[in-house]
């Protein structure tokens, strides 16, 4: 997903002299298309991504449009008192981008793990969050955030993510996805999580139910259009992220939905609120943070939704 | 009115606002009003009349709990009326305690948490610099505020793509919040450390005006970002403030204002 990002980002900084890359000295080779003819807008900002999120917030305040771009803990964690104040407070269109969200990054540990972004950027005013489950739906949806011009929190993978889409998703930034129309019971899915939300609904279509598969890319705004009329449709909503269970998209989604008059039960399945080590891939790790069909058959089944 | 009699009224006024308003960081602010009399009467490229002129200087406060010298320059040099100021910390204003949002015109960014305003100039001259403008950007600092660790990012990175339209001013009064800045924490030698990370860098007296617009105009001359390390007085201007850390948040009292008010020549 990560070339799709720097692929997308060369097309689209050609025709638009506003758009500004800072990365904190990652990314080797992968901006050499974008340095050829705009090396002066593709900035490393060395490996001090505090200072790179004001910088940006600084940028945009002349008239750029600039991305920070590194892996996920680093341009969401640790800079996140900067990404506040500089960049949601004052309300500059600025695009973080973290890649390698999640556990892509697995086997380097929890260094580089990152299951509180998605916490972390819900918890700010005027910020947008947008999870492509794949190098298409990046695609799609990056020229939208551009157009968006508003603070922005793009996660991202890493790379070789399966596709998702057999064919060309009409992606709507604010706006859920439907993959797959069922009914009783869906499954909401933000991210490069969606194989196994595909794999689980393949799961549930062999055991006789017609679930119904949601790409939920845009996790703030949340999109209340989709979430109201499923408590007319939907006895379950399954939500998956890979991102810790607290806190992110199923949160979102709960929270929203316990205001209502009425709603069907949440079930948010996501990395258990601990940390994940020891591992050595992501498959692995998933394993370990009981994040496999298996795993959320056996819950759902002693929940009496199968 | 010559600008010595502008600090002095704008010290004052500092003290009055203070204790009408029970709003703290009184000494911080004494400190740096020379500073910011030379830069707003003598330096920067503004227009009272037209805040947003493209062409403008920026002025970026790092050191926030400054703010109502800030607004008290800004009032000083025709951005709003001086009786606007008495609004400070109130519910409902502009002049907030920590600028925000909403601040006066003239403000040019929210500041109150520190070490933020060195890394948004930085990105602001960067990206001026790309579109070939010649705006230049100021930043004033707290001597505190350099044990924030983005300081020195920011430092390293405006010398490395040699912002020359860059120019920090270094506060340094000796004290912060709770004690001597040079024992908190290592800072002298400050201007061999900015030299170090790569700035060009003059020490001066942060009282005397003729230094302070010297230094200024030095800046101008060079290529690669510059740091005025000016040596200023927690509380100037005000014998019993003085030095006395106290007045970091200590709110005078209305005699005090008359003491201090005498002393200042007014």
């Amino acid at each position: 997903m990560r070339n799709a990002f720097a692929r997308v980002l060369t097309e689209l900084a050609k025709d638009d002299q506003r758009l500004l890359l800072f990365y904190a000295d990652i990314g080797n080779r992968l901006f050499n298309p974008l340095k050829e003819f705009a090396s002066d807008r593709t900035i490393n900002a060395g490996i001090a991504e505090a200072n790179m999120a004001s910088m940006a917030a600084g940028s945009a305040m002349m008239g750029h449009k600039p991305f920070i771009y590194t892996i996920t803990p680093f341009t969401t964690a640790r800079n996140f008192e900067q990404i506040k104040i500089d960049i949601a407070y004052q309300n500059q269109p600025v695009i973080i981008v973290g890649t390698g969200s999640g556990l892509s990054y697995a086997n380097l540990g929890p260094t580089h793990h990152s299951f509180e972004d998605i916490a972390l950027m819900r918890s700010l005013p005027n910020m947008n969050i947008v999870c492509p489950a794949d190098a298409q739906e990046l695609e799609i949806l990056m020229p939208q955030l551009i157009e968006l011009n508003q603070p922005c929190y793009f996660r991202i993978g890493k790379k070789n993510e399966p596709s998702v889409h057999d064919a060309e998703p009409a992606l709507k930034f604010g706006k859920a996805h439907t993959m797959v129309a069922g009914e009783k019971v869906a499954i909401l899915a933000t991210g490069t999580i969606m194989p196994l939300a595909q794999a689980l609904h393949s799961h549930l279509t062999a055991l006789g139910l017609n679930p119904e598969l949601v790409s939920f890319h845009t996790v703030k705004p949340l999109d209340t259009v989709y979430l109201n009329q499923s408590t007319e449709r939907f006895d379950h909503l399954i939500t998956l992220e890979e991102h810790n269970v607290n806190g992110g998209f199923g949160s979102a989604v709960l929270e929203y939905l316990s205001e209502q008059a009425q709603q069907p039960r949440v079930h948010r399945f996501g990395i258990p609120d601990r940390f994940i080590d020891q591992v050595h891939s992501p498959e692995d790790a998933r394993v370990k943070a009981r994040l496999t069909v298996a795993d959320i058959a056996q819950t759902l089944a002693k929940r009496g939704v199968l | 009115m010559n600008l010595e009699n502008i600090a002095a009224k704008m010290r004052h006024t500092l003290c009055d606002v203070s204790s009408q308003t029970k709003t703290p960081h009184l000494g911080s602010c004494l400190s740096c009003v020379d500073i910011l009399a030379t830069l707003y009467w003598r330096v920067l490229n503004i227009d009272p009349s037209m805040p947003n002129a493209s062409d403008r200087d920026y002025f970026l406060l790092g050191k926030g709990h400054a703010a109502s010298a800030l607004y008290t320059a800004l009032a000083y040099r025709g951005f709003f009326d001086i009786p606007a100021l008495y609004e400070h910390g109130q519910t409902g204003s502009q002049f907030e305690e920590h600028p925000g949002i909403n601040a006066p015109s003239g403000v040019e960014t929210v500041s109150g948490s520190l070490g933020h305003a060195l890394s948004l100039a930085s990105g602001m001259a960067l990206s001026t610099k790309l579109q070939q403008k010649e705006n230049r950007f100021y930043v004033l600092m707290g001597d505190g505020e350099l044990n924030e660790g983005t300081v020195w990012e920011a430092a390293m990175f405006a010398a490395g793509k040699k912002l020359d339209n860059l120019v920090a001013i270094v506060d340094f009064n000796k004290l912060q919040g709770t004690g001597e800045s040079c024992d908190i924490m290592h800072l002298e030698p400050l201007e061999e450390k900015w030299r170090a990370f790569g700035w060009y860098t003059i020490r001066i007296d942060g009282h005397d005006l003729d230094s302070l617009q010297n230094a200024f105009e030095q800046a101008k001359q060079r290529s690669q970002p510059v740091c005025i390390v000016a040596d200023t007085i927690k509380g100037k201007g005000v014998s019993f403030m003085e030095n006395d850390n106290n007045w970091h948040y200590r709110i005078p009292k209305a005699d005090e204002v008359d003491m201090a008010k005498k002393e200042l020549g007014l």
